[in-house]
């Protein structure tokens, strides 16, 4: 067991945690905000994905294509919020969990009819950065960079600008937000729009790094879920450092025990803290 | 038992028994095959049913039961020969006996961390299967076919399970019926309207739902043994598969959430309806996005289901539809 691999896989992990990170806020911003489980998290990370790729076979640069997602995200959020989601936001779980993952089979579903299900890839080349055996691939450190600064944008918003305390308050008390005059309906679409904008940039980053295909989504929605429980539901802090830990976790453990396991532990972890830490690793916020 | 005293059960179960013997009068083996996937499909839908519609308790992972279920059977039939009848059983109580272990600190949970730590378990289930070596790790078991020979050949083998899941079928939807008209029942719909105000009427939630869910593991994993039996192989993918328990969700809320009957139609309705989209040359490409627009226009819509529609329009029907 040498420290350089430990070292070289820690760095790996940490990166690769950024991005799951910013992947999970998403989703746990929306839970904070309406109490829904978005079941359609996964084809929304699909359509970043697939956003980059068509946009680079348009001969648009992936990273300024991640400008346009933002608009796109937002845009596909809002529509999906009205249509499946406002009717039934305060119906019991059961029925927004249906609602979204009616969005999910008529997302996967079209996207099947346009794409197909084969992998795909982007040819992408960044130089690369060596320091001794460590190397770093010069598209991993764009995709931190990229995850970190859509998370200060993110910040920033939520606590500097007026729109952004509105949300907050509506996910504080929905009730007394609407008293003191904020439009609950404009922000719930918002922070749908806004949960989806994130799910989508996480996913065009994520393809800047793997193969994918339109059934990706899966696997990354349920790793969502176990990265938001380990950050406490609603806490889009916790996301971000549950997104570390996984990355670190799954970079680190593979040095020791063969990979097929990691998902064993992970999702024992993940039942255990739901039974034990329902706020998360970090605590009630 | 008063209960079953109720003509209602027994329309409900000739209808199911005798469209069960269709296939075996007419003498249609992919008839058959149909109707063995239709009767699962109405188990699964049904127990799930018992957990959800009656006590509010949403199991997204309710599948990790037929999983388990095969898998313990599968293990006893391929290395000690065991009677597949038998196995089931074993399979089925030993499911039970899971669920009531793990119900005991996972059913404290509420609304969508219940739903989510029963996705949990599901996959760590099925990683954990993936790495067991035991059960034949990520490919699984198969049968040498000589296992078919204790019941005469694989095709009589296949005949047997069929009637093994229309026992089963029956059982299932005559054991809905018995909970919810029973106190038992009662007070799994007043834990559903507010548990806490159940809790004052003296009605102790832990163990009526540890074993609710005990029981609605029970049928899932007999269902899931006969399915790998029949099949011959079995893998961690298909057993726990995450999107088979969804689709089972969405049979109840088709045929109406918290109904004996709703399960039933839900289920045939929505295998009938994704036959034929999967079989229609223009349909067959978008079956999901018209799938999905349905399920939507219902959750939105006719939150009811089926049967709680026609329960609610036809006032006359309340006494007898179940």
């Amino acid at each position: 067991m040498n420290i350089e691999a430990l070292i070289a896989s820690s760095i790996d992990g940490l990166m690769l945690g950024f991005v799951f990170g910013l992947m999970a806020m998403g989703l746990t911003l929306i839970f904070g905000v309406m109490k829904v489980i978005n079941l359609g998290h996964g084809p929304f990370i699909v359509m970043g994905m697939f956003a980059i790729l068509v946009m680079s076979q348009l001969g648009i640069n992936p990273y300024l294509g991640l400008a346009i997602i933002v608009l796109l995200g937002l845009l596909t959020g809002i529509v999906v919020y009205f249509v499946a989601v406002h009717r039934v936001i305060n119906a019991p779980e059961l029925t927004t969990l249906l609602a979204t993952f009616s969005v999910n089979m008529i997302l996967i579903g079209a996207l099947t009819i346009i794409f197909s299900t084969s992998p795909r890839g982007l040819d992408l080349e960044l130089p690369s950065f060596r320091a001794g055996t460590i190397t770093v691939l010069g598209t991993r450190l764009v995709a931190v960079l990229v995850a970190i600064a859509v998370t200060i944008a993110l910040y920033t918003f939520l606590y500097r600008t007026r729109t952004g305390k509105s949300i907050r308050a509506v996910a504080n008390n929905r009730g007394a937000a609407e008293l003191m005059g904020i439009n609950s309906t404009w922000i719930l679409a918002l922070s749908f729009g806004i949960g989806t904008l994130l799910a989508m940039i996480s996913g065009g980053l994520l393809a800047t790094l793997f193969s994918f295909t339109v059934l990706s989504g899966g696997g990354l929605e349920v790793k969502s879920f176990v990265i938001v429980v380990l950050g406490g539901l609603g806490n889009p802090t916790g996301a971000l450092f549950g997104g570390i830990i996984i990355g670190l976790l799954e970079s680190i453990t593979t040095i020791f025990i063969p990979v097929s396991w990691v998902p064993v532990f992970e999702f024992v972890v993940f039942v255990l803290i739901l039974l034990f830490r329902p706020t998360g690793l970090f605590g009630a916020r | 038992m008063k209960t079953l005293s109720s003509p209602f059960i027994w329309i409900i179960l000739v209808v199911v028994g005798g469209a069960s013997l269709l296939p075996v009068l007419t003498n249609s083996v992919s008839l058959r095959e149909d109707m063995f996937l239709m009767l699962m499909l109405v188990i699964l839908a049904s127990s799930i049913n018992i957990i959800m519609g009656y006590t509010g308790y949403v199991s997204f992972g309710h599948i990790v039961f037929f999983g388990l279920g095969g898998y313990l059977a599968f293990f006893l039939m391929k290395e000690f020969q065991v009677h597949f009848v038998l196995a089931a059983l074993v399979g089925g109580v030993g499911a039970s006996l899971i669920a009531f272990l793990m119900g005991i600190p996972v059913l404290r949970l509420r609304g969508a961390y219940f739903a989510l730590a029963t996705i949990g378990i599901n996959e760590a289930f099925r990683a954990f299967f993936t790495n067991f070596d035991l059960f034949g790790g990520s490919v699984g078991m198969f049968f040498n076919f000589a296992v078919y020979d204790a019941y005469g050949g694989a095709k009589s083998a296949g005949q047997f399970a069929y009637y093994a899941m229309v026992v089963l079928a029956l059982a299932t939807i005559a054991t809905s019926f018995i909970i919810k008209k029973s106190k038992f029942g009662l007070g799994l719909m007043a834990i559903r309207e507010d548990q806490d105000a159940s809790m004052v009427l003296g009605i102790n939630p832990v163990r009526l739902k540890v074993l609710t869910y005990t029981i609605s593991a029970f049928f899932p994993a007999v269902a899931g043994a006969l399915f790998f039996f029949k099949n011959g192989l079995i893998e961690p993918a298909p057993a726990f598969e995450l999107h088979r328990s969804i689709e089972a969700l969405v049979m109840v809320m088709l045929g109406g959430f918290g109904t004996v009957t709703g399960p039933i139609v839900g289920a045939v309705v929505y295998e009938r309806l994704r036959g034929f989209l999967i079989t229609n040359p223009t349909l067959s490409s978008a079956h999901l996005v018209i799938a999905g627009v349905m399920l939507l226009l219902i959750v939105l819509f006719v939150t009811a289901g089926v049967i709680g529609w026609v329960r609610q329009r036809v006032p006359a029907l309340r006494r007898y539809l179940e």
